[in-house]
């Protein structure tokens, strides 16, 4: 884990650190981020690697979004309307409604590891060529 | 040492007042140190920006996991069963919205607030305005929560029963939080929160492994014992206990459920936390992190609050000074004596106050940062006079929930809870969904959306049966339940969608399509943000 010590100018002002340079703001928090050297956002809005970084991002994030707020919804109706269904015992005392709320533990788990996973092969390296490009980690 | 629960204090008030004050103290060492300089606007607001993920993912953990949560949950699953580990389910899978929508994108756009994401494209003057007032109502209600809570938890411990006792340990609560963030500012806060949320997970995950061990590792074997010991008998295990069977109280059972997965992701101090790491990776760490805390945190909760039904019984539970929130407590009596209850109670007041310092600094930052320099000086403030601000503001708004506090004392912290973020996921939510993912969004749509969301909730929740009309409300003699749920969320969530929608099409179309150009890609790939992503081997 890098730590980003680079972005902490080094020299000192009368004995204190010179704030850490966020968006080109070195003098004070007001500043709305100025277009750091002339970047022409509309140009890359257009371009096909920006366009491809939106299109992946958006076709995994919002079907993905709707199945987990489904899914857990389902849960929850059926808490609310099907109580018979719910009170099935499945093993001893576990009923259907514990086993269900379990599934959303694991569920969870399993989206986090995918949305990680689909993040860092898919969009990850596009998003470092467009960086590159811009020379936006200078 | 009497393991009777007698109706006086639970163990030894000695021991646990130890155990507090040791921790307290170790909590003001650490901000003391850690603090040696809060002299940037970037300093005081996050922490310089340079926590990684992991600390932040913990330090979130911390801030997010407040007595309503620990407490509160512990003791709806012990006396409502099923019903009450519907909020462990909601509470953790909010946070998938939270990964997939919010985080990254947050980082990329925004700097210290949530004004800085929504302002981004539109007018800055009324949207930031607007930005302010929702985190101001929202953080004022979560914090005048866990301050009512602070005094029924040591009504419970010391056995203070007097409305003045209780009064001054908000008091005392208040000025110790007040410390903690006019002297460590973000990083301080941060660090108590990350010390608070390490102990609270060992201390759970220990008490539930002893639990479950205890059951021989028989999940079945502990419920049949909680059913046993509790007047509902099997029915603890099933849907219903809590809400009952009437088509209102299902719909208001969806409301609830609605709040919490759609709240968390847009409460302003949890946002506000992925301003305190480097890059949008980082904030994508953090909530990996704090997901994987969540699942094993919750997962424990749901066995402590079982597992008191069965030791130390429903009964016991209800009556005890402090009713269900006592259940955690008098289980890690009921197990480690006075000695586990002082470290569980210390633990519980610690979250509390890691919980409010993370709120008043995120009011403080709110009010400084959009209302003084941004809308009052039109951007032409100097940082030591906005820290001047932020830090004047702090007081201010801890001293206000204090009093705020006292006031509430005795109301039900995880309702309350639950209704900040039903505020939450009607003011915030749609408009953060709006301004990241749609181009013809505008500043009518933005203000129409938080308004409407707003001020609709906090309308119904006037008029609900929670306020007034039941002997269980606020004002139980008073009769104004116009509206018949108590979580106002099914009705105002998508009232704010729909006012932002409409607001969009009949508005000024005063959108920048520069502008839009800009936040969209630096919200997808931090181009423009000046935020550096490390550099992958």
């Amino acid at each position: 884990m890098p730590r980003t010590s680079e972005n902490r100018s080094r020299d000192r002002l009368d004995g204190q650190y010179a704030e850490p340079r966020f968006g080109n703001i070195s003098k004070h928090s007001l500043r709305r981020p100025a277009n750091s050297g002339g970047t022409d956002f509309a140009a890359i809005q257009e371009s096909d690697d920006f366009v491809a970084v939106r299109r992946r991002f958006r076709w995994f994030v919002f079907p993905v979004t709707l199945l987990v707020l489904a899914w857990y919804f389902t849960y929850v109706a059926l808490g609310a309307y099907a109580e018979d269904f719910m009170s099935r015992q499945v093993y001893g005392y576990v009923n259907m409604g514990i086993v269900l709320g379990l599934l959303q533990f694991v569920t969870t788990a399993i989206v986090t590891v995918l949305y990680g996973r689909y993040v860092r092969r898919r969009i990850d390296p596009l998003v470092d060529q467009l960086r590159e490009q811009e020379g936006a980690d200078r | 040492m009497t393991t009777t629960i007698a109706a006086g204090a639970v163990g030894d008030p000695t021991t646990t007042v130890s155990v507090f004050a040791g921790f307290v103290l170790l909590t003001l060492f650490v901000v003391y140190r850690v603090s040696n300089r809060n002299t940037t606007a970037s300093d005081y607001y996050v922490a310089g920006g340079n926590l990684t993920g992991a600390q932040n993912g913990i330090a979130l953990a911390g801030d997010w996991l407040s007595a309503a949560s620990f407490l509160g949950v512990a003791g709806a699953i012990a006396v409502h069963g099923y019903d009450g580990f519907l909020y462990s389910v909601g509470f953790l899978v909010a946070w998938l919205i939270e990964l997939m929508l919010i985080a990254e994108l947050v980082r990329n756009t925004g700097r210290f607030t949530m004004g800085d994401v929504i302002g981004y494209r539109m007018r800055q003057r009324p949207v930031r305005a607007a930005a302010a007032n929702t985190t101001l109502v929202i953080s004022f209600f979560y914090m005048v929560a866990q301050m009512a809570s602070a005094g029924g938890l040591v009504a419970l411990l010391l056995d203070v029963q007097s409305k003045f006792g209780q009064a001054m340990v908000v008091v005392a609560v208040g000025l110790i939080m007040i410390f903690y963030v006019l002297v460590g500012g973000m990083k301080g806060t941060t660090w108590v929160q990350i010390i608070k949320a390490t102990l609270l997970l060992i201390c759970v995950s220990l008490m539930a492994v002893f639990l479950i061990g205890r059951f021989s590792y028989d999940l079945s074997g502990l419920l049949e014992q909680a059913a046993a010991n509790s007047p509902l008998g099997q029915a603890l295990l099933e849907p219903g206990a809590q809400y009952g069977q009437t088509s209102l109280s299902r719909i208001d059972f969806i409301s609830l459920a609605m709040a919490i997965v759609l709240g968390i992701s847009c409460l302003p101090h949890i946002m506000m936390r992925f301003y305190t790491v480097p890059s949008a990776r980082e904030a994508r760490r953090s909530v990996v992190w704090i997901t994987w805390t969540m699942i094993v945190f919750y997962l424990a909760t749901m066995l402590l609050g079982f597992g008191a039904t069965a030791l130390v019984g429903s009964d016991a539970i209800t009556n005890a000074p402090g009713g269900e929130n006592s259940a955690a407590l008098l289980l890690a009596h009921r197990i480690g004596g006075s000695w586990l209850l002082g470290v569980v109670a210390a633990i519980a007041f610690a979250t509390i106050l890691a919980v409010v310092a993370g709120l008043t600094l995120t009011a403080s930052a709110s009010f400084a940062h959009d209302v003084y320099a941004n809308i009052i000086k039109r951007g032409k403030a100097d940082t030591g006079s906005e820290i001047r601000v932020a830090r004047l503001t702090a007081l201010v708004v801890g001293v206000l929930s204090t009093v705020g506090g006292i006031a509430a004392i005795g109301q039900n912290a995880a309702f309350m809870v639950s209704l900040a973020l039903a505020l939450a996921a009607s003011a915030n939510l749609p408009t953060m969904l709006y301004s990241l993912f749609w181009r013809r969004f505008n500043t009518t749509g933005t203000l129409w959306s938080m308004y409407t969301g707003l001020v609709s909730c906090i309308v119904l929740i006037a008029f609900s049966p929670a306020v007034s009309g039941r002997p269980s409300a606020m004002f139980p003699s008073a009769d104004f339940d116009l509206f018949p749920l108590t979580n106002p969320g099914i009705v105002s969530i998508p009232l704010g969608f729909l006012a932002g929608f409409l607001g969009t099409l009949l508005g000024k179309k005063d959108q920048d399509p520069v502008k839009q150009a800009e936040m969209e890609v630096r919200s997808l790939t931090g181009i423009g943000s000046g935020l550096k992503e490390p550099q992958r081997a």
